[in-house]
């Protein structure tokens, strides 16, 4: 049941509970914190843990290494992802790397300075602890990779390269060319499948998770569809991970797979788990422009583009339809370089997103227009065409360009390239504590499906680090303290809430099914999309987001009335799968709308347009929204209720970021 | 752009497919050839017959989630995957069969989607490196050529798409497999069981109804990551010796 709200609605919209907190990361030392927590995380004596069962979804790189580890340490795991095979998880389309601490370079980087850069860059709202254990295992993760036989890009000497990446001053970066998440979930798939050959993993492929199971207050299974024969399976266990990924195809159109959905974690949200901070997008300024009214996904290019390609767009709307390459130096605004002369290009992807949008909206933007406005910029590169020479330009971007040019069927090496922003990450996520469990005991969430490392804006590089660290190295110490309380009371299927769980699944399978309306699924996605990037994408206000939650409601109601779901709930039916996911997309933009409508400042990927200065940047208050906004489900009819987690920085200084 | 679709559909994986005509029109060149086909669903799902079934993921040419064999051809007339073909690539008018991957060790599910789990399990009989979480050294004690290390990863983007099998006309997965064995093989982590996992894989492979390899090549032209076709010279290699030293 919800907890009660201590104060009234505020817009109509929550109330407000009692504040959260974090008790399990330990204090003193920031360095010595992990180490002590592993020490104090109770041990499971080797017998003991083939008695142990726990459900793992998900199968990128925070799935698949935790499922691969915990079967290596002897637990019974269960696997499941949607995919035909675990190696399709979404973690695959990562291109640019990975970071962590070496120092190979020597060039005065350490866990210390990876651990500032990265509070630093989610804009001051993340927990130091979490984030330095971040820094310190990334220098594992790459060992542990190497080990696996992920071939990261190497020197001459046989050591491995490093680039500097997102800006930062440090070359930390360790990659395989662009396709690093490939070869890193490779890796973790590698040894997640001999975990299953060892007997210890048990894989469900095209499997669905649509429910969890709470029984007692704690987490205990999950209901999930197979997704070949349609039927509706219960599977129990002493402990839950979720490793789902991100919300982003909330957008519609992202750079996420077609699949990414939110459902697993809504599921547990719905049954009692927080969900912290929703309404931190990721919007990622180098993408590939929608091209028309069928675009179906986003394809980012990595921003080292940004590197060498200038940005601009024609000072003059009325040149906006001409060939670029007839415009004449004077004519063209480097936007960027203009306002930002010392970072220039390259400033962080927040600020190069929305100065994307502002000339857009000015009317400057460049390409075909979709709606009423031209929504893309030049990123040219003919500057660096004479600078470097064309080989060289093909030696380093070479795969980017290509990939450009396939989709877009111009030729970058002659037309300055178009890029847009598109939503491409979700810094929110499931609340966890330092041990990464929710608020329902028993129920773990691990990368991108949780809030916990990036705080407001999410660092280039970050992601597969975050993954690989909840998957290999830190879930499977923390859960062994909450499994070592066990052996749990035995279950049965026949249990009310087992039944319950199962029950609500069938009904609402079957209600998708027989409501038989005019609009498919489809239709109501991209309208959901076009709200949300309208009102709750790049810059927020209140009287958009009040729009936008009156919108979103209105839709959902129709969907419940009129979707059309074809086909049979016992058989592959990919329209049946999509409507489950779009149900808890019209309920999840809700609590996004709700979260951003509440944070009135603007800090990382949140953009409030009342709080800015006077040239138009950013403006935080740390003294009001210096915290975790965690959202508890107020039930069906009733109100989220925010509880604050108050973030302290004992070792970091906050200060407003600077980049002109 | 119109075009005539001859399009499988197969209702399950024990039912009897046929090939439908599906004529479509007002495409544009830019859409990908799965957002035609999302186009034709929602044609469908309007009209109220069941919406054309088709695997696919990510959308960007990695997960390897996507494949259908179009006109002929694993993936289309380009090198890449089929979410990146683009409907520019074909003329306007055009007559264009689409069909799942034929293959005995890619049973059909429904309409073009099949069941590649053969795959999969060819990885756990051996397409991996035995190190457990925790047990790795540093990273820069073993140092690896480049050479072998820029090989290796050649070898390390395949994804798995089965292109090769379906391109191959015994329905061969050693381009899969070759590229497996390459990748790992080329690396200094991938010796200590380098015998033990070219046998182990090629003998899950036959006992998957995957057929021989004959040298035709088709594999390597249709793979969308261009992995070469001297990766099952590698294979064979490996596997001779392996033999030899009595694995």
């Amino acid at each position: 049941m919800p907890s009660s709200p201590t104060t009234g609605l505020v817009h109509g919209l929550y109330a407000e509970g009692a504040p959260i907190r974090d008790t399990k990361a330990p204090t003193g030392p920031i360095d010595r914190r992990w180490n002590t927590r592993k020490f104090e995380a109770s041990l499971v004596n080797p017998a003991n843990r083939r008695k142990l069962s726990v459900i793992i979804v998900g199968t990128g790189l925070a799935g698949g290494a935790a499922a691969a580890t915990l079967g290596e340490a002897g637990y019974q795991v269960k696997s499941f992802c949607y995919q035909d095979s675990p190696r399709r998880a979404h973690s695959i389309a990562a291109q640019g790397g990975i970071n962590a601490a070496k120092n190979y370079k020597e060039d005065g980087d350490s866990v210390y300075r990876l651990f500032y850069d990265t509070v630093k860059g989610g804009d001051y709202r993340s927990r130091e602890s979490n984030v330095y254990r971040l820094a310190e295992v990334s220098t594992n993760i790459i060992d542990q990779c190497v080990a696996q036989g992920v071939p990261f890009a190497r020197e001459y000497g046989g050591l491995l390269d490093n680039r500097s990446f997102g800006g930062v001053q440090v070359s930390r970066t360790f990659y395989a060319r662009g396709q690093t998440g490939q070869q890193l979930l490779i890796g973790a798939y590698q040894a997640l499948e001999r975990q299953v050959a060892a007997g210890t993993v048990e894989m469900f492929t095209r499997h669905e998770m649509l429910e969890i199971v709470v029984v007692d207050g704690k987490a205990r299974g999950i209901i999930a569809r197979d997704l070949v024969t349609g039927e509706i399976e219960t599977h129990l266990a002493d402990a839950v991970v979720l490793a789902s990924g991100g919300y982003g195809n909330v957008f519609y159109l992202s750079t996420n797979a077609v699949g990414s959905n939110v459902t697993a974690t809504w599921r547990a949200h719905r049954k009692g788990a927080h969900f912290a901070n929703p309404c931190y997008t990721q919007i990622h300024p180098t993408c590939i422009p929608v091209a028309g009214e069928h675009q179906s996904k986003l394809t980012l290019m990595s921003e080292s583009l940004r590197n060498d390609g200038r940005i601009w767009v024609p000072k003059n709307a009325a040149d906006c339809e001409k060939d670029p390459r007839l415009i004449p130096e004077e004519d063209r605004d480097y936007y960027l370089e203009r306002i930002y002369p010392s970072f220039g290009n390259l400033v962080p992807r927040d600020i190069a997103s929305r100065q994307a949008k502002n000339v857009c909206d000015e009317g400057r933007g460049v390409g075909p227009k979709v709606g009423d406005f031209r929504r893309g910029v030049y990123l040219d590169f003919t500057d660096a065409l004479k600078r470097m020479s064309a080989d060289a330009v093909a030696e380093k971007y070479g795969n980017l360009l290509d990939m450009y040019q396939r989709i877009t069927g111009e030729n970058p090496y002659e037309v300055p390239m178009r890029i847009y922003p598109a939503v491409h990450y979700t810094m929110g996520g499931l609340w966890v504590d330092y041990d990464l469990q929710s608020t329902i005991p028993g129920l773990f969430v691990t990368g991108e499906a949780n809030f916990s490392d990036h705080g407001a804006n999410r660092l280039g590089a970050s992601a597969l680090m975050q993954g690989l660290a909840d998957g290999y190295f830190v879930l499977p110490h923390t859960i062994r303290d909450y499994l070592a309380k066990g052996p749990f009371d035995k279950l049965d299927e026949s249990h009310e809430a087992v039944a319950e769980a199962r029950a609500s699944v069938d009904a609402r399978v079957q209600k998708l099914l027989t409501i038989n309306g005019d609009r498919s699924v489809d239709s109501f996605h991209k309208e959901l999309g076009s709200i949300m990037w309208e009102y709750c994408g790049m810059e927020r206000s209140e009287e958009g987001l009040l729009k936008a939650i009156d919108l979103i409601r209105g839709l959902r109601d129709e969907f419940w009335r009129n979707v059309k779901v074809l086909g049979a709930g016992d058989t592959l039916n990919q329209s049946l799968e999509k409507a489950g996911r779009v149900a808890d997309f019209l309920e999840l933009s809700e609590l996004m709308c709700i979260d951003a409508l509440h944070r009135r400042e603007s800090c990382g990927g949140h953009f409030r347009a009342e709080s800015q200065t006077e040239d138009g940047e950013a403006l935080r208050h740390d003294d009001e929204f210096a915290y975790v906004a965690a959202w508890e489900w107020g039930g069906q009819d009733g109100a989220p209720v925010l509880h604050k987690e108050d973030l302290v920085y004992e070792f970091v200084e906050l200060k407003q970021r600077s980049y002109k | 752009m119109n075009f005539t679709l001859k399009i499988w559909r197969q209702a399950g994986s024990t039912t009897k497919g046929e090939m439908v005509t599906y004529p479509v029109a007002d495409i544009s060149e830019d859409m990908s050839f799965l957002e035609m086909l999302d186009v034709l669903n929602e044609q469908l799902n309007a009209r109220g017959e069941e919406p054309i079934a088709f695997d696919s993921d990510c959308r960007e040419g990695i997960c390897g989630m996507c494949g259908l064999m179009i006109s002929g051809k694993a993936h289309g007339p380009e090198v890449t995957t089929t979410c990146q073909l683009h409907m520019r690539s074909f003329s306007d008018g055009d007559e264009i069969t689409v069909e799942p991957w034929r293959a005995d060790a890619f049973p059909v599910i429904k309409d073009l989607v099949v069941d590649r789990s053969s795959l999969d399990r060819i990885i756990q009989a051996g397409g991996f490196i035995s190190a457990n979480t925790g047990s790795a050294p540093e990273a820069h004690s073993v140092p690896v050529p480049k050479a072998k290390a820029d090989r290796s990863f050649m070898a390390a983007a395949c994804i798995g798409c089965g292109a090769c099998v379906a391109a191959c006309p015994n329905a061969s997965g050693m381009l899969f497999m070759g590229a497996k064995i390459t990748h790992l093989g080329e690396l200094p982590q991938g010796q200590p069981e380098r015998d033990a996992r070219v046998v182990s894989m090629v003998n899950q492979h036959d006992d998957e109804g995957f057929g021989g390899c004959t040298n035709i090549g088709e594999c390597s032209s249709a793979c969308p990551k261009e992995i070469p076709l001297d990766v099952i010279n590698q294979l064979n290699r490996d596997l001779r010796g392996a033999l030899m030293r009595g694995e």
